[in-house]
């Protein structure tokens, strides 16, 4: 009786961390992602002509979509798989290496817009190649609320 | 003792046989006659291209393996609850496409879920929604997709659970679920709320995933629109109509926004199957992705599923 007390009193902080750890990721994944549409909004508002176009903000975000995409695709141990309302589908852990591709097209088109854009015309040009990449990833990737 | 038994034997001998007949493949079109697939004019395959994107018909029926728009090869496998669907070979190859139909029977089988041969057609394929469309717009898609590539081959047989099996339960699945009514113009609304009624409700067919289903696998109409559970695996479809767990807070410019680019009011960009219609959405026109917002908009609120953000 006291040894499996013993073994449960130990063992509840060990669980309680592994589920921290795994929730931990989950949000931070969530967070970037919130990141990225925010990153998303003013530029969609210059392809319309609703804002004036900005070569900063541009190349800020371009620089952004790199840095999150980056950190991004190292939030999936095998722990993350489910909880936290997440909408990541199992295929990530079933083909990580083709998510990984995914998630290096996109930051390979965000760094290759950083240098074709220097004005308004190439940014309208190259701008929805990079923006392309949301919805095909999200078509093969993300299920939402999947559990 | 005996007559009763006698009756009961009747009865049961009655039952089996209009059962049988109600199966039948005429009986739908015993019961619903043919008048429902004239054309008034010559077919348009400009509109029908319009049509066809509406209809997102190469989302289905794309060859597999193709990523272009235009090879209508089929055989894309659909995974739902019944069963896999292999969608068939609809390009204009004479062999193992449509191209040896004739405008009649491309319309009984987009308006009436029928197949040449009088077979009906699984409502995977959502003629529960594109019969809505007249006669004279499926003549325009069916003139559109004969100008498209013919494609050699054929897809697999549908690989369903019983009794989703039985194809002769269509016809009485038919019977009961398919009225084959074209959509009137309603006068007192406006020319973009009736485009857009048509569009969503007809060839758009929104309904058929944004729904949740009787366990006859039919829309259930008091929660049409509404959103539901997906029926191609884990997740939910969201509501589409202005209640505070669908589109409330939405602006009608950015529900056809999202139409356009894939893009919701907070900059998530959709994805699942949604990312395949904006494909098709995108090749819309700008007044007719306004219309189908203007008409969603106009809906009565219908609770649905909250669906995390």
């Amino acid at each position: 009786m006291k040894l499996q007390h013993a073994v449960l009193i130990f063992s509840l902080p060990l669980m309680a961390t592994l589920a921290v750890a795994s929730t931990a990721n989950i949000g931070e994944r969530q967070e970037i992602m919130k990141s990225n549409g925010a990153t998303t909004k003013p530029l969609v508002a210059m392809l319309k002509g609703e804002a004036p176009f900005d070569l900063t903000t541009v190349q800020k975000s371009l620089a952004n979509y790199q840095d999150n995409i980056g950190k991004f695709v190292t939030l999936f141990p095998e722990d993350s798989k489910t909880g936290a309302k997440t909408s990541a589908s199992p295929k990530i852990w079933e083909d990580m290496a083709g998510f990984k591709s995914a998630a290096d097209k996109f930051a390979a088109d965000a760094k290759l817009a950083s240098s074709t854009i220097t004005d308004e015309s190439s940014f309208k040009a190259n701008m929805p190649t990079v923006l392309k990449n949301c919805g095909s990833c999200h078509e093969a990737w993300r299920v939402k609320d999947a559990q | 003792m005996k007559l009763p038994a006698r009756l009961l034997l009747v009865f049961c001998v009655f039952i089996i046989a209009a059962g049988y007949w109600l199966t039948d493949f005429d009986a739908h079109f015993a019961f619903r006659g043919d008048g429902r697939w004239k054309t008034t004019r010559a077919a348009d395959p400009v509109n029908g291209k319009v049509l066809f994107a509406a209809g997102g018909c190469i989302s289905c029926h794309a060859s597999s393996g193709s990523d272009d728009r235009v090879h209508l090869g089929g055989g894309k496998p659909l995974k739902t609850p019944f069963g896999i669907f292999y969608p068939s070979n609809i390009s204009p190859d004479l062999k193992d496409g449509i191209g040896r139909w004739t405008e009649t029977q491309f319309i009984r089988a987009i308006r009436d879920g029928t197949a040449p041969d009088g077979k009906p057609y699984y409502p995977a394929f959502p003629y529960t929604s594109y019969r809505h469309m007249s006669p004279d717009d499926a003549a325009d898609l069916f003139a559109y997709i004969k100008t498209l590539p013919p494609v050699a081959g054929n897809a697999p047989a549908h690989d369903l659970s019983f009794p989703y099996s039985v194809r002769r339960g269509l016809v009485l699945w038919k019977l009961a679920f398919l009225d084959g009514t074209v959509i009137e113009v309603e006068p007192h609304k406006s020319e973009s709320w009736n485009r857009g009624r048509y569009l969503v409700e007809g060839v758009g067919h929104c309904a058929e995933c944004h729904s949740p289903r009787n366990f006859a696998g039919a829309i259930i109409d008091a929660k049409r629109l509404s959103g539901g559970p997906n029926l191609e695996g884990k997740g939910t479809v969201p509501n589409l109509t202005p209640d505070k767990t669908g589109l409330a807070t939405w602006s009608e410019a950015e529900i056809a926004s999202l139409l356009k680019d894939g893009f919701t009011p907070d900059f998530d960009s959709v994805g699942g199957s949604m990312a395949e219609v904006v494909r098709n959405t995108a090749e819309l026109s700008d007044t007719d992705r306004m219309a189908m917002a203007i008409y969603l908009k106009s809906l009565p609120p219908i609770e649905g599923q909250k669906r995390s953000k």
